[in-house]
């Protein structure tokens, strides 16, 4: 295995690290306006993440930094191509954070129920435009000699990669869905749980549809094995979240978000992004990375780094372990 | 196609109006990180109430501000990638590293451990709470080490090599991008140049309360530790300038001729106060100087020869071919004369206020006044100001906050803007660095995107902050009092509500 080889592992492993943090954070964020039955089950929602989030979306700067210092052309032609897409996820990103920040900082019932929309939204339509970006990149799309992209903002709508959000979009809520019920108490909880169910079953219909779309489209042995992971770990995840075994729930949601992930890497290697145009004018592994000696440096970095970030984020975790109920929102905080 | 629409010209102001914008928050982030765990190192050691009224008050000003710094730090991730395409193919092999280096060490630390200390307050005992704000703290300074290593390669690159089969530049040694003279002078005049901010952030607000009379206790704390930093860093600042402009003679003449609108060489080289030039013909019709000086900031010697503008430029043709590679002159002379002028003004403010306000054993009896009263400022040893010329201090000094944030935003537009038409200084041209499948109209949209969106949380912004400011230091709870002893918070009460939630 070559260097280039490890870093599109790397690679993978930051956006699934990404998908798997963010993804529960982006569906609690959906979940304010499904679930949340007045104001204090709105705070106890935002609340089971407020500590994490922002940790949680450094995955997506940490991949974005690799893309750019491991596989330069990758990174130069993804988001120059997916240039409106990415627009809306960054403006999206930006005042989803504000809104974490400053919902609280005034009493008004004004103020916060604008900054609950926008987090509403700004969680909507990135987890959305995510699935999309991967349906895309998977599928290939109009690169030329030159490894632009050619193609318009239109081609990125195509059903394939619309069904790719869809499958991020639900998929994340289910996740999000889950992690409430493992860190509420109280009736949010329970309500949690049966929402898990319902919103569960349709992302297990669209994700089958989807994983099963690209294992038939670009798919090979390895991306097979990890599609049944991924669809299985969902149906245990369901019954899990059925019986009540939250933090299993939890761990198996988990999973198929990293399997699902893992699938779209493995039917897109040795590829990074090819080209509908001429398979020729695919970027992918060699073409496109970095030098030996710059992937090397990286190599250490990334090797040293990412255990001891593993370690102190799960560390967070753990001293954020206690469940939180409407009777922990202390009423004039802010 | 209009030049003034060319998509080179759109990405210039995006990437300025985004990166100018983003840098006010910068250096507010890490001076502010660094006094407030300060402030609360001094209360974990003395529990003196004053210092964790100060620590709340500092921390949530600083909270506000880190908030703007984090999400606009996205879009300079990405920002590469999406306008400057053809330089991301040319440079990644280089210029990617840094900046994966700064998400994964430093971005890291800060956003994690920024969680552990907004929520922690009762969930951790309080050494290790304060040691969560000093992690941020490191994160935020590392993570300002690394992207000026990056862009000090811009100014100077070093440790690479041009790959002519592939068209790009790849990196052949790190640890000359990560420690050469240009990074870290850079990174000295830069994170001195944030505390200077941060101190004169501290002076500022402190001062609108004592000219109201309002919270006198910690606001006196605050201004002698604004007042001592602004000092210091202010010091620190004229003197890593002084480094850093002496490297950047040496290695970016042009940018340094530009600076001073020297248009002809001159041994040895007046330094300009004021000059009106004529960019066509190549010459200044105005000009007030003070002679030998900048022969000395260049190169410590009042009678070195510097060569002018049309000097290198005539270089450079000779070395790179033909073209213009002068700089936009008036931005780089009135952008380094207002980064100097407003910069220093702050760090004389500073000066003047440390003095006035002086320590009571420096006083005779009756200038002395007790903790909770405001200070008077006194001038001589017996004479303190009148109360107008006091009100006029305390205003001036409310002012001051604003100054070290417009040096700092001319700083960056005059050393990004003076070395053009480089965006790699002697390697890649500007132009040669944008999208080229990028639109016009996607250029247009995400320029009018951002600048509305920033407009608007600027003014969120600023309410916001004052709102905090004027509601003064917070009054302290039987909770802030009484840390948690364990890791997760003391089981005394289960159903208590949490001390700091969304």
């Amino acid at each position: 295995m070559e260097l280039h080889d490890v870093w599109f592992v790397l690679i993978a492993v930051l956006w699934t690290g990404y998908f798997f943090l963010e993804g529960f954070d982006f569906g609690v964020g959906v979940l304010t306006k499904l679930l949340a039955r007045n104001r204090a089950e709105k705070r106890v929602l935002i609340n089971t993440i407020g500590p994490v989030w922002d940790g949680n979306e450094v995955w997506l700067l940490s991949a974005g930094g690799a893309t750019f210092a491991a596989f330069p052309e990758w990174y130069a032609t993804l988001f120059s191509g997916f240039y409106l897409p990415l627009l809306a996820i960054l403006v999206c990103l930006i005042v989803r954070g504000v809104a974490f920040e400053y919902r609280a900082k005034r009493p008004e019932e004004n103020w916060q129920r604008n900054w609950e929309t926008a987090i509403f939204w700004c969680s909507l339509i990135p987890a959305f435009l995510w699935g999309v970006a991967f349906g895309n990149i998977v599928r290939g799309v109009r690169i030329d000699r030159n490894l632009e992209y050619v193609g318009s903002v239109g081609d990125l709508l195509n059903p394939y990669a619309l069904l790719g959000g869809l499958v991020t979009l639900t998929l994340f809520t289910f996740h999000g869905a889950v992690f409430t019920a493992l860190k509420t108490v109280g009736e949010i909880r329970e309500r949690a749980r049966r929402l898990a169910l319902r919103v569960g079953l349709v992302t297990a219909v669209a994700a089958l549809a989807f994983l099963l779309w690209t294992q038939a489209h670009s798919g090979n042995g390895r991306s097979l094995v990890a599609l049944v992971v991924a669809v299985a770990a969902l149906v245990v995840a369901l019954v899990a979240n059925q019986i009540g075994r939250e933090g299993w729930a939890f761990a198996l949601s988990g999973l198929t978000i990293v399997a699902a992930v893992a699938m779209l890497f493995l039917s897109l290697f040795p590829n990074v992004m090819p080209s509908t145009l001429d398979a020729d004018w695919s970027l992918t592994v060699t073409n496109a990375s970095s030098s030996p000696y710059t992937l090397k440096i990286m190599t250490w970095c990334a090797g040293i780094a990412t255990p001891i970030v593993l370690l102190y984020q799960g560390w967070t975790y753990w001293v954020f372990r206690k469940r939180i109920g409407t009777q922990h929102i202390a009423e004039a905080a802010h | 196609m209009n030049l003034a629409l060319a998509p080179e010209t759109l990405a210039r102001w995006q990437f300025g109006i985004t990166t100018v914008y983003h840098f006010l928050f910068v250096p507010l982030t890490i001076s502010l990180a660094a006094l407030t765990a300060g402030l609360q190192t001094a209360w974990v050691r003395t529990e003196k109430e004053k210092y964790l009224r100060a620590t709340k008050f500092w921390g949530k000003l600083f909270l506000i501000n880190i908030a703007m710094g984090v999400v606009t730090g996205i879009v300079q991730e990405f920002q590469f990638g999406m306008n400057w395409s053809d330089y991301s193919r040319f440079v990644g092999d280089i210029f990617g590293a840094p900046l994966a280096f700064e998400a994964l060490i430093a971005f890291f630390f800060e956003s994690t451990f920024i969680g552990l200390w907004i929520f922690g307050w009762d969930k951790l005992p309080k050494k290790i709470h304060l040691a969560c704000i000093w992690m941020v703290s490191l994160g935020t300074i590392l993570s300002a080490y690394f992207i000026l290593a990056a862009n000090s390669w811009m100014q100077h690159p070093v440790g690479y090599r041009i790959d002519k089969a592939k068209g790009r530049a790849e990196l052949t040694d790190f640890w000359a991008v990560l420690t050469q003279n240009t990074a870290l002078s850079q990174a000295f005049h830069t994170l001195s140049a944030a505390f200077l901010t941060g101190g004169a952030f501290m002076v500022g607000i402190a001062a609108y309360h004592l000219l109201r009379k309002k919270h006198v206790g910690t606001m006196k704390t605050s201004l002698r530790l604004g007042l001592v930093t602004v000092a210091i860093a202010g010091l620190l600042t004229a003197v890593s300038g002084d480094t850093l402009g002496k490297v950047m003679f040496k290695q970016q003449p042009m940018k340094m001729a530009a600076a001073e609108a020297l248009w002809d060489g001159q041994k040895p080289a007046p330094f300009s106060l004021f000059a009106y030039g004529d960019v066509e013909k190549g010459h200044n019709t105005v000009a007030i100087e003070i002679p030998g000086l900048l022969s000395f900031l260049a190169d410590d010697n009042f009678s070195s020869y510097v060569p002018g503008i049309n000097d290198v430029n005539k270089a450079e043709q000779q070395k790179f071919g033909p073209g213009d590679y002068r700089p936009n002159i008036p931005v780089a002379f009135w952008g380094f004369r207002w980064m100097i002028g407003f910069g220093m003004a702050s760090f004389a403010i500073g000066l003047a206020g440390l003095w006035l306000t002086r320590k009571k054993f420096m006083l005779p009896q009756h200038l002395r006044v007790g903790e909770d009263e405001v200070p008077h400022l006194v001038l001589f040893r017996n004479k303190a100001l009148g109360p107008q010329l006091t009100t006029w201090y305390w205003r001036i000094a409310i002012w001051t906050l604003a100054f070290p944030l417009i040096a700092n935003s001319w700083g960056w537009i005059f050393t990004e803007m003076g070395r053009q038409p480089w965006v790699v200084y002697g390697v890649l041209q500007t132009r040669h660095a944008v999208s080229p499948g990028v639109s016009q109209g996607e250029v247009i949209t995400s320029m009018t995107v951002f600048t509305l969106l920033y407009a608007i949380l600027a003014v969120v912004e600023v309410k916001l902050l004052a709102k905090y400011v004027k509601a003064g230091p917070p009054e302290l709870t039987e909770a802030d009092l009484n840390p948690p002893t364990k890791i997760g918070g003391d089981i005394r009460d289960a159903d208590k509500p949490m001390a700091f939630s969304y």
